[in-house]
């Protein structure tokens, strides 16, 4: 088989590519699906909150899916579901699909493949390995697709976004959040989300604690929280017992390459996922990268611009039209976790979009954007926090003048 | 009287500050949008919120579909709404926008369903 793009992943970064790919020029478009159908993650998201910047609509994530899935129908892209693909060497791919292994030959890939959740392993929980703990995007999958009621007396590990979702959700289903417990002196999940799962239901969230023990043998029966100090050591006196049938991990997501690195894309330290240019292009020449697989998004929105611009350009690959001129690196400076892209190639000739997270909480700062010394661009921000991504636009103007690499810091504004 | 929340009704979350004037109207500021404003006003009178849940679907190719209601409802529903989808059953095949429960406890919202899901016999 052979086609011009092959999308890894049928997500909602995955279904974004392909039909900006297909939009700009390519013939035969192909997403490789490994689930019995597309939509990603967004499937089992049944909550609202999505594509407030895209649809200026507030949607739920079955519905956001569901307008991408219609434009794939009605752009004539091919689709396989229930295949996964098992390696990528020089455009050659091989997947394994119902019918056994299929070999597909493409021009350009864009790999999207989203990302996976932190288990109890990634955290070392001390005590037996009872039933009863699960991840939060398991217990979702479970509660909401599956129809599995995961528990009825639970505690909540980490307080990302999808904890705090299923602690709403399993409220709403009959069962007793008892606590969030956060090792972090402040929450990982966006404010909103902490108002109206939390708050709302009166449910605790016990910042810079810790479970230190998980107890039970066959089922959970309960957990020991001690509070933390700030080297995140348990402090002596402080531990309790909670009871409890059910713990949920929300301790983080991890982009998913261990396909990119086989095929020898380069990771970031920092993201975990490629390193890639204002092209969403990676080092392996006509691979290209966007959503989770580059680094963990909050909003689905920020997914979708970035698939569009990945889609874009693998079609102009298979063009032959795409452009590669000199690239200048970004550089994550003072208060800046990282910065995608990694590189910006200056003749492009169009703005771009800086995606960042800063390292802690900032009141009343701003964000300064320099070209060697000197400032470019700096914008006022009275309120930042790790979980919520920050976005910086540069100008075409200003990426065309620039002479060297750039960095962003969060300075006294 | 001021007090300082956390709007919710879309994700970037902004920080408004809601006053209650000598006239009772309320003024709301730290809104990026009208959107704001009126859920400034709302949380101080009459909190609503936005219910997503599921529920059980025959012949579909899930055992459950998602449904929300059309409009926010008032919070001390929520539980109410709850129990009363518990024994909501409809048979496939359903298209997102289907009306599920009409006038859902008489407040004039609709109950919708949030996805397609065809038939599998
Ligand atoms: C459990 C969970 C809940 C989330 N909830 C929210 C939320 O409420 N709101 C929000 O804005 N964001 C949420 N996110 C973030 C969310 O991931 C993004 O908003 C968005 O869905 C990312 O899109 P994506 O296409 O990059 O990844 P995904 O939606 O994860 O899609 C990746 C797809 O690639 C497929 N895949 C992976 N590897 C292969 C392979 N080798 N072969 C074939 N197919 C493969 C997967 O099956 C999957 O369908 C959540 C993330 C997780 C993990
Ligand atoms: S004020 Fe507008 S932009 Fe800000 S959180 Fe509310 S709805 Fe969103």
């Amino acid at each position: 088989m052979k086609y011009d793009v092959v999308v890894v992943g049928g997500g909602p970064a995955g279904l974004g590519a392909a039909v900006e790919a297909k939009k700009h020029g390519a013939n035969k478009v192909l997403i490789i699906e490994r689930d019995r159908e597309l939509g990603g993650i967004l499937n089992q998201c049944i909550h609202n909150g999505f594509g407030l910047h895209e649809f200026k609509e507030e949607l739920t994530g079955p519905e956001y899916a569901n307008r991408f899935i219609k434009m794939v129908e009605e752009n004539d892209i091919d689709y396989m579901l229930n295949t996964m693909v098992l390696s990528i060497e020089d455009k050659k791919i091989i997947a394994l699909g119902e019918k056994g292994l299929i070999d597909i030959e493409a021009i350009a890939i864009v790999l999207a493949m989203g990302c996976r959740e932190r288990t109890r392993g990634a955290i070392d929980l001390a005590g037996y390995r009872p039933a009863g703990v699960y991840t939060a995007g398991a217990a979702q999958r479970f509660m909401n697709m599956e129809g599995y009621m995961v528990g009825k007396k639970v505690v909540i590990y980490g307080s990302g976004d999808i904890g705090l979702i299923m602690a709403r959700r399993m409220t709403l289903e009959g069962a007793k959040v008892e606590a969030v417990v956060e090792v972090n002196p402040h929450s990982s999940g966006l404010t909103r989300n902490i108002v109206q799962c939390l708050d709302d239901f009166d449910i605790p969230l016990l910042l810079q604690h810790g479970i230190t023990y998980v107890h039970g043998k066959d089922r959970v029966t309960g957990v020991t929280i001690s509070k933390l100090d700030s080297n995140r050591n348990p402090i002596e006196g402080t531990d309790r017992e909670i009871e409890c049938d059910t713990v949920l991990l929300s301790v983080g997501l991890i982009p998913e390459n261990e396909l990119s690195s086989d095929t020898g894309v380069e990771l970031h330290n920092t993201t975990k996922g490629p390193v890639v240019n204002n092209k969403m292009q990676t080092n392996v020449d006509g691979v290209f990268a966007c959503g989770n697989v580059v680094h963990v998004h909050d909003l689905v929105d920020f997914v979708t611009k970035e698939s569009r611009i990945a889609g874009r350009n693998a079609a102009l690959y298979v063009l032959n039209k795409i452009e590669n001129n000199e690239t200048v690196e970004t550089e994550a400076g003072d208060g800046i976790g990282y910065i995608v892209p990694q590189q910006i190639d200056t003749k492009l000739g169009e703005e771009v979009n800086l995606f960042m997270r800063v390292r802690n909480i900032y009141s009343n700062r701003k964000l300064v954007v320099r070209d060697g010394d000197e400032i470019i661009l700096q914008k006022k921000r009275p309120h930042m926090i790790p979980s919520e991504m920050e976005n910086l636009k540069l100008s075409a103007e200003l990426i065309k003048n620039l002479k060297g690499n750039i960095s962003v810091c969060v300075e006294e504004a | 009287m001021e007090k300082n929340i956390t709007c919710i009704v879309c994700p970037v979350g902004c920080r408004l500050t809601v006053k209650k004037n000598e006239d009772k109207t309320y003024t709301v500021t730290g809104n990026t949008c009208k959107r704001g404003e009126k859920y400034g006003v709302e949380e101080m009178t009459a909190p609503k919120r936005m219910v997503t849940s599921t529920v059980k679907i025959k012949d579909g190719a899930l055992r459950l579909v998602p449904v929300k209601t059309s409009d926010s409802i008032p919070k001390e529903l929520i539980f109410e709404l709850m129990e009363l989808l518990d024994d909501v059953e409809i048979e496939a095949p359903v298209m997102v926008g289907d009306i599920i429960v009409e006038n859902v406890l008489g407040t004039g919202i609709n109950i919708v369903a949030s996805r397609d899901m065809c038939k599998v016999s």
